[in-house]
């Protein structure tokens, strides 16, 4: 549900920093259905995954929103909601 | 237990619903962090204490403060004084509100009914889950401390080149410097020696 919450904000924002944000509700659905599985099972390594894709949602949105910034530098805009939208 | 999870599920879907139909950034931020705040009493729920720690501290800590902290720095300057105003009408705050004092009963049930025969039937706790990361996951873990480096050294690199427009605050130059940016990006020959 909330994967699917997720890619429908990623399919429809055109936003940049909406985007994003769609990238990680899934990134934190995905976790939670380890973290689902690792309960079922009373296995610890539904925890571990989570861990290592929290580890990889934070490089991630680092990079992200440093793409973001210098992109925002490059197109001169400053209002992210009305004119980061990138068009082709 | 149950109806625990289910209404934190419940919050958890509604914030991110929310999420991703508001048109303001930082509205969305706000939801977003109730989401994540839902889904740790939902990691909580399931038996996970440690993972719902972590996704407080590490997700709706770091990561949402990062979030905002760009959103904050996009639009700095004079516009940014009509904005805020614009973004703060009375009321605004009621829906995350809402949703935050739902989470906030069922936490304080949990702290003021203690650990009673209802506690999760299967809790992994943070000592399983430490053995298990670096025991046979160890690979994994020096794999994500490689990631996690690739990151900094990606997003310093990303941002490092906009330190020396930023000396100049005039509008009348910001054009030129732009040009030169674009055309210093395409040759990249805009660093000194020695620069990464």
């Amino acid at each position: 549900m909330l994967f699917a919450l997720g890619l429908i904000g990623l399919l429809v924002r055109r936003n940049i920093i909406f985007i994003l944000l769609s990238i990680e509700i899934m990134l934190n659905a995905a976790g939670l259905a380890f973290i689902v599985a690792g309960a079922r099972w009373a296995q610890p390594d539904g925890q571990v995954m989570f861990m290592f894709i929290l580890a990889m949602a934070a490089a991630e949105v680092s990079v992200g929103l440093a793409l973001v910034l210098g992109l925002q530098r490059l197109y001169k805009t400053l209002d992210t909601d009305a004119a980061s939208e990138m068009k082709g | 237990m149950p109806w625990m999870f289910y209404l934190a599920g419940a919050v958890a879907v509604a914030a991110t619903i929310m999420t991703i139909t508001r048109l303001n950034a930082i509205h969305a931020l706000l939801y977003f962090v109730v989401s994540l705040l839902a889904a740790a009493v939902v990691f909580y729920t399931l038996g996970a204490p440690f993972i719902a720690a972590l996704e407080v501290i590490i997700y709706a800590g770091a990561i949402m403060v990062l979030f905002i902290f760009v959103v904050m720095m996009l639009n700095v300057g004079e516009r940014a004084v009509a904005m805020e105003r614009s973004w703060l009408p009375g009321g605004i705050w009621v829906g995350p509100a809402v949703l935050a004092a739902v989470l906030f009963a069922q936490v304080v049930y949990l702290v003021m009914r203690g650990p009673g025969p209802e506690y999760p039937r299967t809790v992994v706790g943070p000592k399983q889950v430490g053995l298990a990361l670096y025991g046979p996951y160890l690979m994994g873990v020096e794999l994500a401390s490689m990631l996690l480096l690739a990151g900094l050294v990606a997003a310093y690199h990303l941002g490092w080149r906009r330190q020396p427009e930023q000396e100049s605050k005039e509008t009348h130059f910001d054009e030129r410097r732009t040009a030169v940016g674009r055309s210093a990006v395409r040759a990249g020959t805009d660093r000194p020696a020695g620069a990464p």
